[in-house]
């Protein structure tokens, strides 16, 4: 229950963090790290415009989307405090509850019948097919070093063994910080900044929502990158007590908002069709941890 | 008892028949539906019998031919029983209503009837003798029932090419079985299946893996494995939706019958086995949705990904043999629950599917998904019914089709904890192969869904469609709640399935309770998930609903980034949805594509197709025949028009015919001669 409450925490201020490094980096002040809240609160007392070939799946799928993802925030752990609900295999629950997720918001963007959503979706239902091995083979690599499959007994048990957990964890969370990079369609992979319809993945996927339904996507999308911080932060705190755990919890989201911010100002977008070939770096290097846990455990041939 | 009920199930399907010649077409229709139901309560019913006293066992005396005929109904068999059930009872009820359309071809629909009616007993006999040779008869009774089946539209030439196809692919697959029978019968003496569990674990284990090829191999072409799968995307689009829906929810599943049966009867090196099935298993499911992906014809999509389905059972299925080798319970619990799992599950889901795509069929008259669009607002029950099918499909919570998932990734992280290298190198590129097939999946239905039934018409012939009726959903509604009850209460199934897969345990190991039970205990906490999530997202939504509803909303043109006329001709078609996937997957893909370059001043209309082919279909089929038509092209001179060259080439055959033992006889006389020299 604690990740939870902690999650909900991080999520009011990463975009602001996130936002405010930027301007840093650019050389200007910028707003305030409430900002971004204030403008999902803003839009969610607003009305809406819908699309006259929208249906029930228009509206549906927002909330279906937030709803998917904070049911898996409802699984992830906090170190030693298990999720709300904690079971075997419960990180493969995670995976495809997020995809639910996607699919909602995939066939929502169909539903308007527009020829720029059409482009986005079809990215998102690409990218987030290549990036789902990343995912699985580094949980596969845990379950296999810690010998557990599930989210709270691997992270539990996971620095009882040597040192080299951490070299893990820091293997882990440069994959994990790529995933949700590309999960949330920010830079690298796609720049939510832009202004033409033509390179968007996320942006122009929800061109034709409006008002509470924009709200509640921009909002899950905080709690993504929430969500992904907070699984960063569990490959550090092992079984440290509660009063060091939670300001290093708030310092990992800190830090990893700040990373993402540095990220969005020093590098380019790829190119459009690079950017498969840059997702396969995920699986590979998870591949490479999935060996590392191998050659530790003596498994290997 | 269960015996005379086995008697009247097989006698009422005969009599049925006998009745056709004294009625009209509907009282045949509803002939047919009342005849299944009753066989249906019936073999339920003996089903049912089966899982709560246990094996039923009598022996019929046979002939000399064929030995005795032992009928056993195991749980193994009283599983596949109830899925063949309940996928042709739904079936033929929906076909009811389906071939109403085609109510004039009295002729043609009493032989569909009579074929249908001769299919399901065949089927479910299948299940019942442990004799080979009886087997192979009703199998064959079964192929040819299922061939009439699939060309109900016989005037079509693609149907009946498509269905030619599927008898031959269909032979060559009894070709197989028949030679792995008769292996035996020759050894042993007997067509009994005891007499192979007795021939294999008295050889070395290489003889129990030819055999067991032999059987693989029969087995696999009836399920689809690739490459064996080539008949399905053919004969799929080919038959009426409701035999697509049967055929490919439980006909190709007797395929994973036989293999199943085959591994509880074969004593053999279960290791290597169940990497060959691993292996072949995960290429399967990956080549089948990769192919998938870029089929533009809905029946055809649907028909390959019953190959990627295939190939997720054959996932569960290797793995439960590793675990039988290697002496693991856990494995062998989520391998073969898993499979047997989802064996179930696809046939839900896959029957729906494609009943949904024949209602579609029906109001537009094409199958070509590029010129849909916009339907759910025309027929929305069919459209909601097809996108909880495309849900539970991709294997999402809160379906069915993620529990199964679910088992066998249990059982594959589970097995990550052995000490063997191969193994665990086998499991992790499992694990990658069902992530992947999971992955084109949602892409491949978010396309089928996205662009038949959203967005608007991309068609432009304005059609108008007449309401739906209520009645005729009723079918696909039972099974739509089916497919919701296994997602949200997986532990229902757990007994069932528990008690087949304690069949493949060796005799001496008495099962370990607490790994069931840590399998049950996540069961139930999927179910409960599932219906948290199912709760949550109804209570936003009605959050949602509650604050929104007083809010100003309007209704506009949707946003074209300035461009303000028509925007139907803009929207994204099927083609240009996959084809960054297509690009990034062409290598492994054929697609042929035709294309015209505009060029002038002021172009005319041009156009570009692109025509999704299967690379194995054109290596194992298509040059093969190629290369053996040109060879007996050589021979084309003799087939040439002439009676009396007609009537020589028959003396030639007679002559060679009285000549050929007589010349081997001669022969031998000489070779005893010299032999005495």
């Amino acid at each position: 229950m604690i990740s939870f409450l902690l999650i909900l925490l991080a999520s009011f201020f990463f975009m602001g963090v996130v936002v405010r490094t930027k301007s840093i980096a650019s050389g200007r002040k910028g707003p305030g790290i409430f900002q971004p809240m204030k403008d999902i609160l803003r839009l969610l007392r607003k009305g809406s415009v819908y699309s006259k070939t929208t249906t029930l799946i228009f509206k549906l799928a927002p909330v279906a989307y937030i709803s998917s993802v904070l049911m898996a925030i409802l699984m992830v752990p906090h170190g030693n405090n298990p999720g709300f609900i904690s079971f075997d295999g419960d990180f493969v629950m995670f995976a495809y509850v997020l995809a639910f997720g996607k699919f909602m918001i995939i066939i929502s963007a169909l539903d308007t019948g527009s020829s720029f959503e059409g482009m986005g979706a079809s990215r998102e239902a690409l990218y987030s097919m290549l990036v789902e091995p990343a995912f699985f083979i580094l949980m596969g690599s845990f379950a296999l070093y810690t010998g557990r499959t599930s989210f709270f007994t691997i992270f539990s048990t996971l620095h009882y063994g040597s040192y080299i957990s951490y070299m893990l964890g820091a293997l882990a969370t440069f994959v994990f910080v790529l995933i949700a990079m590309i999960e949330n369609s920010r830079m690298p992979v796609d720049d939510p900044k832009t202004h033409l319809e033509l390179t968007m993945i996320h942006e122009v996927m929800v061109l034709d929502n409006s008002g509470f339904d924009l709200g509640v996507i921009q909002y899950t999308s905080h709690l993504k990158f929430a969500m992904y911080g907070a699984i960063i932060s569990n490959f550090f705190i092992g079984v440290l007590p509660l009063w060091i755990s939670v300001p290093l919890f708030l310092v990992v989201q800190f830090g990893f908002a700040v990373t993402v911010g540095v990220i969005e100002s020093f590098m380019a977008r790829f190119r459009m069709g690079h950017n498969p070939q840059f997702i396969f770096i995920l699986t590979s290097v998870s591949m490479l941890i999935f060996f590392g846990a191998l050659l530790v455990l003596g498994k290997f041939l | 008892m269960e015996k005379s009920f086995i008697e009247f199930f097989n006698l009422i399907g005969v009599l049925a028949i006998a009745l056709f010649p004294f009625l009209k077409t509907k009282g045949r229709g509803f002939i047919t539906l009342g005849v299944i139901t009753v066989q249906v309560i019936i073999s339920s019913f003996v089903a049912f019998s089966v899982f709560t006293n246990g094996v039923v066992l009598f022996t019929y005396p046979g002939s000399f031919v064929t030995g005795q005929i032992p009928v056993r109904i195991d749980y193994l068999s009283a599983w596949f029983m109830l899925i063949l059930n309940f996928t042709f009872l739904t079936g033929a009820w929906y076909g009811l209503h389906y071939m109403k359309k085609y109510k004039d071809q009295t002729d043609n629909l009493a032989l569909h009837a009579t074929a249908f009616i001769l299919l399901y007993t065949s089927i479910i006999d299948i299940c019942l003798f442990q004799n080979g040779l009886v087997l192979l008869v009703v199998w064959e009774i079964m192929a040819l029932s299922s061939f009439i089946t699939i060309i109900f539209e016989h005037q079509k030439k693609e149907t009946l090419k498509a269905g030619i196809n599927f008898l031959i692919q269909s032979h060559v697959c009894i070709l197989f079985l028949t030679i792995a029978f008769m292996w035996v019968k020759v050894k042993t003496g007997s067509f009994d299946f005891t007499a192979i569990t007795e021939y294999t674990s008295a050889e070395p284990a290489i003889t129990g893996i030819g055999l067991f090829l032999f059987f693989f191999f029969g087995f696999a072409i009836k399920a689809g494995f690739v490459p064996f799968h080539t008949w399905l995307p053919l004969a799929h689009p080919a038959a009426p939706a409701h035999i697509s829906g049967i055929m490919s929810g439980v006909i190709i599943k007797i395929g994973i019958y036989g293999i199943l049966r085959m591994l509880l009867l074969i004593k053999t090196d279960m290791v290597s086995l169940g990497y060959f099935i691993l292996a072949i298993s995960v290429i399967t499911g990956v080549y089948g949705v990769m192919l998938a992906i870029v089929q533009h014809n809905l029946k055809k999509l649907l028909a390959y990904h019953s190959i990627e389905n295939i190939g997720i059972i054959g996932i569960g299925i290797g793995l439960g043999c590793l675990g039988l080798g290697y002496d693991s319970q856990i494995l062998i619990v989520c391998g073969f629950a898993g499979a047997l799992l989802h064996t179930l599950n696809h046939s839900l889901f896959k029957s729906l599917l494609f009943y949904c795509a024949g209602y579609v069929y029906q109001k537009t008259h094409t199958m070509d998904i590029e010129k849909m669009g916009g339907l759910i607002k025309h027929i929305p029950r069919t459209g909601y019914l097809f996108l909880i099918g495309s849900l539970a499909i991709c294997g999402l919570p809160p379906f069915n089709g993620f529990v199964s998932e679910f088992f066998i990734y249990t059982g594959l992280f589970n097995g990550l904890q052995s000490n063997d290298f191969l193994f665990i190198m086998a499991l992790i590129f499992s694990i990658l192969g069902l992530v992947i097939i999971g992955g084109l999946a949602l892409i491949c239905f978010t396309k089928a869904f996205g662009i038949i039934f959203l967005g608007t018409s991309r068609d432009s012939e304005k059609r108008s469609f007449s309401k739906e009726k209520p009645r005729k959903f009723f079918p696909l509604y039972i099974i739509a709640i089916t497919i919701l009850i296994i997602g949200l209460f997986p532990v229902i199934l757990a007994p069932a399935l528990l008690k087949i897969t304690h069949l493949y345990m060796p005799v001496a190991v008495i099962p370990v309770a607490p790994a069931f039970t840590e399998i049950l205990g996540n069961l139930t906490s999927v179910g409960w998930y599932s219906l948290g999530f199912i709760a949550l997202t109804a209570l936003l939504y009605s959050i949602r609903h509650f604050l929104t509803s007083r809010r100003a909303h309007t209704l506009e043109p949707t946003w074209g980034c300035g461009y303000t006329g028509d925007t139907a001709k803009m929207q994204y078609t099927a083609s240009s949805f996959i084809r960054s996937y297509r690009k990034l997957a062409g290598s492994f893909l054929m697609i042929d594509k035709e294309k015209s370059e505009a060029s002038g001043l002021y172009p005319s209309y041009i156009n570009q197709e692109t025509h999704p082919g299967d690379r194995v279909e054109n290596w194992l089929i298509d040059k093969p025949l190629h290369l053996i038509r040109r060879f007996l092209n050589r021979f084309v001179f003799l087939q040439n028009g002439n009676i009396q060259a007609y009537i020589l080439y028959g003396f030639i055959f007679i002559g060679l015919v009285i000549m050929v033992p007589v010349i081997i006889e001669k022969i031998a006389v000489f070779y005893n001669f010299l032999n005495q020299l």
